[in-house]
Formats: structure tokens, sequence, C-alpha cells
């Protein structure tokens, strides 16, 4: 095998690690827009979207299909619960003190998990086989491809809902200022439930499309769930092409860095890139007026 | 009237406590400090239920010399604070006369002062070569040393005629004892390290190493970690179309990892104890019965299989009871017969402790295995 074939599987592993980071961050950028904070729970809603399945194939024993609506849905509830309980009640109260309670919920998610499912880590079947795919050289899995296909149709899904539903502009109109959002009619309570509604419901899906190939146990939220936060820093909160962009890159960079350098610092890559941009750009690598919001 | 019936009630139930006291031996008690929960619950969970189902069959048997045992657990959650702590707790309070666990290196290697100052017998169920080397008069265990796992399987690749293996190792206290023994034993054996990669213990994806050592001219891939790490390993190798043998450690001799691995388990050879292929024995081993016994009575109990790991608290129990069988009652007296184990069978091997050696085990405690369509198979 020669060199460049090695750098095209490099290229070709990153970037499909990378579409899961983005799918993960796209889940902070929605809640962030609307509520202005960053919601550090959300990598356990990742885990609940695929320890839901495993829960429902295995124990109810239903067909994927089902397993996975099922899924999603139940993290959603989750997700809305957590809302009305833990956010609502402090509509008022700092950012700082909405950050800690989602940490405080995001440990409180994984130890309800933990007792209800176990310590063990369970995989999911992959979506069409486990046959390897020749590209040029490189290999790669039928189920990157589903979640190639997935982040992307997430993507426009979000597109279209942001600019032509009326939600979706309310969405973003309480993003913009949510003061003057609510003078003019908007239920910006209603408006925050449906962004952690559609971030849950997001996450879990990107839960569910990965555990076939990441395996899934009560735990595996944490590492997802930073770098999520890792590739939406980097695209600067954008729940669009900047988020996309900032996973990618960041799969990208953890795969060559661990090729080319040492696998050992492959975690610690993604977190001095987090760093760098926050000292140097915090508003984002591909932050501009289009993406700044929502 | 009543006061003097009061007063008869009372000797009464006085003379029957006294009376059930002098009757009834009290129990022997004995310590336990398992990691339960935390990274290394996979060893602590299976350690804990093995121990309470030794000592309830024992007890259910009428115990050892008419004494009933008493288990106190104590979870150390692979801290070694923790450990110590709970080390402390057992002996000071509870008063126990030999401690089993803790599960792993680190929490056995703080314990051990503990039990030095007090003069109480630890069976340790972790398998760090430096627990008992040097050997330490208070201190035994159970668990096979990962020396005699790296012994198993160069001895079975120089048989393949591989001589350049790439090794895959995961960063925490079990892959970096792997690692070292890989490299330190790999020369005696004329075997050729061509690629020496690491993984962290919670990576999901393994491709970008792999991808490195496919590159290299490796002829075959030797991976050392503990569940999920080594399942994503075989799944990762399958997607890259990597066809080069791979082999694992004792770190995933459990159904677990066929399980997480799917198909990708397929082939994959690596050193175990005897108790996952129990039945495969031949009939002249001299575990076969104890193996089986154990595998019969951890599907009673728990309807799950016992594994590997369970069986390091089934050996220090055994152990136990063996030296405490044998008469002894303090601690001082079990340490002595504890050293004085001659060929006991047990799960992880065949027992025979010496004063210049406190573990007990030779290199054919381990057998090679094969996954063969989703099961073990024994490689004779």
């Amino acid at each position: 095998m020669d060199n460049s074939q090695q750098l095209f599987q490099y290229i070709l592993s990153g970037l499909s690690n990378g579409a899961i980071y983005a799918l993960i961050g796209f889940g902070f950028a929605i809640i962030h827009n609307a509520t202005g904070i960053i919601n550090f729970a959300q990598g356990e809603f990742v885990m609940l979207g695929g320890m839901f399945t495993i829960f429902f194939l295995s124990f109810f024993h239903l067909p994927l299909i089902p397993a996975i609506i099922l899924s999603i849905l139940c993290s959603t509830m989750v997700g809305i619960v957590f809302e009305r309980l833990a956010i609502r009640p402090l509509k008022n109260a700092k950012p700082l003190s909405m950050v800690i309670i989602t940490i405080g919920a995001s440990i409180l998610i994984r130890g309800i998990s933990m007792v209800v499912w176990g310590k063990d880590t369970h995989a999911l079947p992959a979506f069409s086989g486990n046959e390897p795919l020749y590209i040029a050289g490189a290999t790669i899995l039928p189920q990157h491809l589903w979640i190639f296909a997935i982040t992307v149709l997430i993507i426009i899904a979000n597109k279209i809902f942001f600019n032509f539903t009326i939600a979706g502009k309310a969405m973003r109109a309480c993003a913009y200022n949510s003061q003057a959002a609510s003078l003019v009619g908007i239920n910006v309570k209603t408006m925050v439930l449906l962004s952690f509604a559609i971030s849950s419901a997001i996450g879990s899906m990107a839960g569910i499309i990965i555990a076939p190939l990441t395996m899934t146990s009560y735990d595996v939220g944490v590492m997802l769930g930073l770098k999520g936060f890792c590739a939406v820093i980097i695209g600067g909160m954008s729940s669009g092409f900047g988020t996309i962009m900032g996973g990618l890159l960041l799969g990208l960079l953890e795969s060559l860095g661990a090729g080319y350098i040492s696998a050992s610092y492959k975690d610690a890559i993604a977190f001095i890139i987090l760093l760098l941009i926050l000292f140097v750009r915090p508003q984002g690598l591909f932050a501009t007026r289009e993406t700044e919001r929502v | 009237m009543s006061k003097k019936f009061f007063w008869i009630v009372l000797s009464m139930l006085f003379l029957s406590f006294t009376a059930g006291s002098v009757f009834a031996a009290p129990p022997i008690k004995i310590g336990a400090l398992f990691s339960v929960s935390g990274p290394a619950s996979f060893l602590g969970e299976p350690e804990r239920n093995t121990a309470k189902m030794m000592v309830d069959e024992i007890n259910k048997a009428g115990g050892i010399q008419g004494r009933k045992l008493e288990l106190i657990v104590i979870d150390t959650q692979g801290d070694a604070t923790k450990a110590v702590q709970g080390a402390n707790k057992l002996i000071k309070n509870d008063k126990v006369v030999a401690i089993i666990g803790p599960s792993i290196t680190g929490d056995t290697m703080a314990v051990i002062p503990v039990v030095e100052r007090a003069q109480i017998p630890l069976i340790s169920c972790a398998a760090g070569v430096k627990i008992t080397e040097p050997v330490k008069k208070w201190v035994f265990k159970t668990a096979q040393n990962d020396a005699l796992a790296v012994l198993r399987i160069f001895d079975y690749i120089k048989k393949q005629k591989i001589s350049r293996i790439a090794i895959l190792t995961v960063s925490d206290g079990f892959g970096s004892s792997g690692r070292e023994q890989l490299v330190a034993k790999s020369k005696s054996f004329g075997i050729q390290i061509v690629s020496n990669e690491t993984y962290g213990p919670k990576d999901t994806d393994m491709t970008a190493q792999l991808t490195k050592i496919r590159a290299s001219n490796a002829q075959a891939i030797v991976c050392w970690g503990t569940n999920p790490g080594p399942a994503v390993v075989a799944r990762n190798a399958k997607q890259l179309g990597i066809k080069l043998p791979l082999y694992m450690s004792h770190g995933v001799s459990s159904r677990k990892f066929i399980e997480l691995a799917g198909p990708a388990a397929e082939g994959i050879i690596l050193p175990s104890g005897r108790v996952i292929v129990a039945n495969q024995l031949p009939n002249s081993d001299p575990q076969k019965k104890t193996l089986l016994n154990y595998v019969n009575n951890y599907k009673k109990y728990y309807r799950v299989e016992g594994d590997h790991f369970g069986g390091h608290a089934y050996d220090a129990i055994m152990l136990l009871q063996n030296a405490i069988a044998r008469g002894a009652q303090t601690p001082a007296a079990i340490r002595d017969q504890l050293e004085k184990t001659n060929k006991l069978p047990g799960i992880g091997g065949t027992f025979t402790f010496s004063p210049t050696d406190h573990a007990g085990l030779t290199s054919d405690a381990f057998v090679l295995v094969q996954i063969k369509q989703g099961n073990w198979k024994l490689i004779k």
C-alpha cells in the first residue's frame, strides 16, 4: 500500500468521523441560538439515542426502524422534560448557572442510564451490512454512507425549517432578540422548548446512526459531546455550514494527527484546536454575517 | 406479679442468647475489596458475584469445620484511596482474618502497606507482576501474570513462522503493562515489532492506527486491551480489509467480546484461562471438575456465564477455604497455610505457593483459544 492510498484512507476515516461530530455539534448550536446557553447534556442525548434503540431492539424485539423511531421519540421526551424541569423554572438565571445545571443534568442522565441499563457496552447491528466498500484502495463502511446521507438530510431539513416555516422563523427571531420577539407575539418559552426538542432529537439520531460503528454504553456521551462541542466552536455556533466544516475539519485533523504524528495525541488534538479557536478566533473560523446565528 | 413475670421472661431471653452464642461458633470474617463500579467494574462485578456465591455455597454445606463464613465486600471504585480506606475499615472495624482483592494492580499496591502493618493476609485478584515480585510475606495473588499471556502468544506466533508483528495497546494500566511485556519478551523469541501503536481507553475509532499498521510490513497484529476497545479494533480491521491474523489479550476473554465484535471476531486468537473452554478440555485436565462446577453454579445463580475474571475471586476464596480447613484460625496461621498450598486446581490454574513464589501459576495457566462461528475453540 503506497503513501497516497494511506493518506486517502486517513482522509476518508477523518471525514466519516467528522460528519458525526458535526451532527452532534448541531444540537449544541440550536439550543445555544435559541437560549444563549451551552447545553452540556447534549452528549447524553447521543447516548440515549443509541441506548434506547438497543433497549427496544433487545427487550421488546422490535424491528430496527420502529425501534429507531421510538428511540428518537423517547429521547425527545427526555429533552422536553429536561427543559420543563431544569431550564424553564430558572429562566432568568445567569448563563453560567444554566451551564452548570446542564452539566448536573448530564451527570444525572448518565447515572440513571447506568442504573437502568447497566455498565456494559452494546453494539447495534449495521443498517445495511458490514462489507467494506473500496474507493481507490481505501475502504469505507456502508454505515459511513448512512452517516453522510443523514447528516446532509438533517442540514437541509434545518435550512428549510429555519428559513421557510413560521416556527423556524420565530425561533430565529428569538435568537436575534428574545424581548423583541415576545413583543411581536412570539411565545419565547415555547420556542425554547422547541429548541430542546429539536436538539435532543438530532442528538439521539446521531447516537443511533453511529452506534453500529462506535458501539454505545452509558458513558459514551461525554467524549462525543465534547467533540461535538469542539466542532460547533470551530464553526462559530452556527447550525449550518460552519458546524459542518468544523466537524469535518476536526475529524480530518484527528485522523491525520493519529496517522502521522501519534495516536496518543488524538484527543489532545481536538482540545488544542478548541483552545486555539477560543483564544484566537472566538467567533469561529467560518463566522460570517449569514452563519452568525441560526 | 407482673414484675416477677417480666424478670422471668428477661432472664429466659438472656439465657437463650448466651446459649446460642455458646453453641454456634462466631463466623469467620473475610474482607473483600472489589472495583464493583468505576472503569474496572468488568472485573469487580463478576468477582463480587463469584465471592458471594462461593461463600453462600460453603455456608449451605455447613461452613468450614462448623464455622460459617461472613463476607464483607467494599467497592473500591478502582480508586486507590478508597481501597486503602476500605482495607483499614475491614481490619479495624470488622476485624477480618484475611482480605481478598483488590481487583486492579493500582489498588493492590496501595493496600499492601496497610495489610503488612496489620499482618493480615491479602489475596489479590489483580494481574500486575510487581504485586508478588519481590515476594511479600503477607501478599498472594490469583490472577495470572501478563507475562505468562505474552509468552503463550509468542510461543504460538513463532510456531506459525511469523517474525514481524505490529502491536496496538490501550493507554491504560493494563495496556501499558502488556506493551512493556510484549516489547521485553519479543527479543528472546526473535520477533521484531515493526509497528508500535496505542489507542485511548474511550476511543471509538482506530482506523488511523490500523491504516498505519497496514502500511507496515507486519505479518500479524497483537492488540492488548479490555472491552470495548479491542472489539472496535477487530471491526475496524475488517472494515479496512486487513487480512493479517489478529491476536488479542486475555483482557477480552469474555462472551461480551464476541457479542461486541460480531462477525469481525471470527478467527481471532487469544490466551485465556481455561474457564471459557471448560467443556472442551480433556477429562484428564485436573482443573476440569472445578471449572465445570463453577460455570454451572454461576449460571444457576446469575443466569449469565461465569468468566475468567470472576475466576480470580473463586480462586482467592478457594485458597482461603483450604487454608482454614487445614486448621488455620488466626491471620498468621492462615498465611502460613496459604504458603503451603500445593497443586490446588482452581479456575485460573493449578496453584502451588512457596516461600519464594506467591503467584503460584505457570504459563500453562493459559490456553490459546480461537473464535470460530461465534464461539471459543480450544487450540491444542
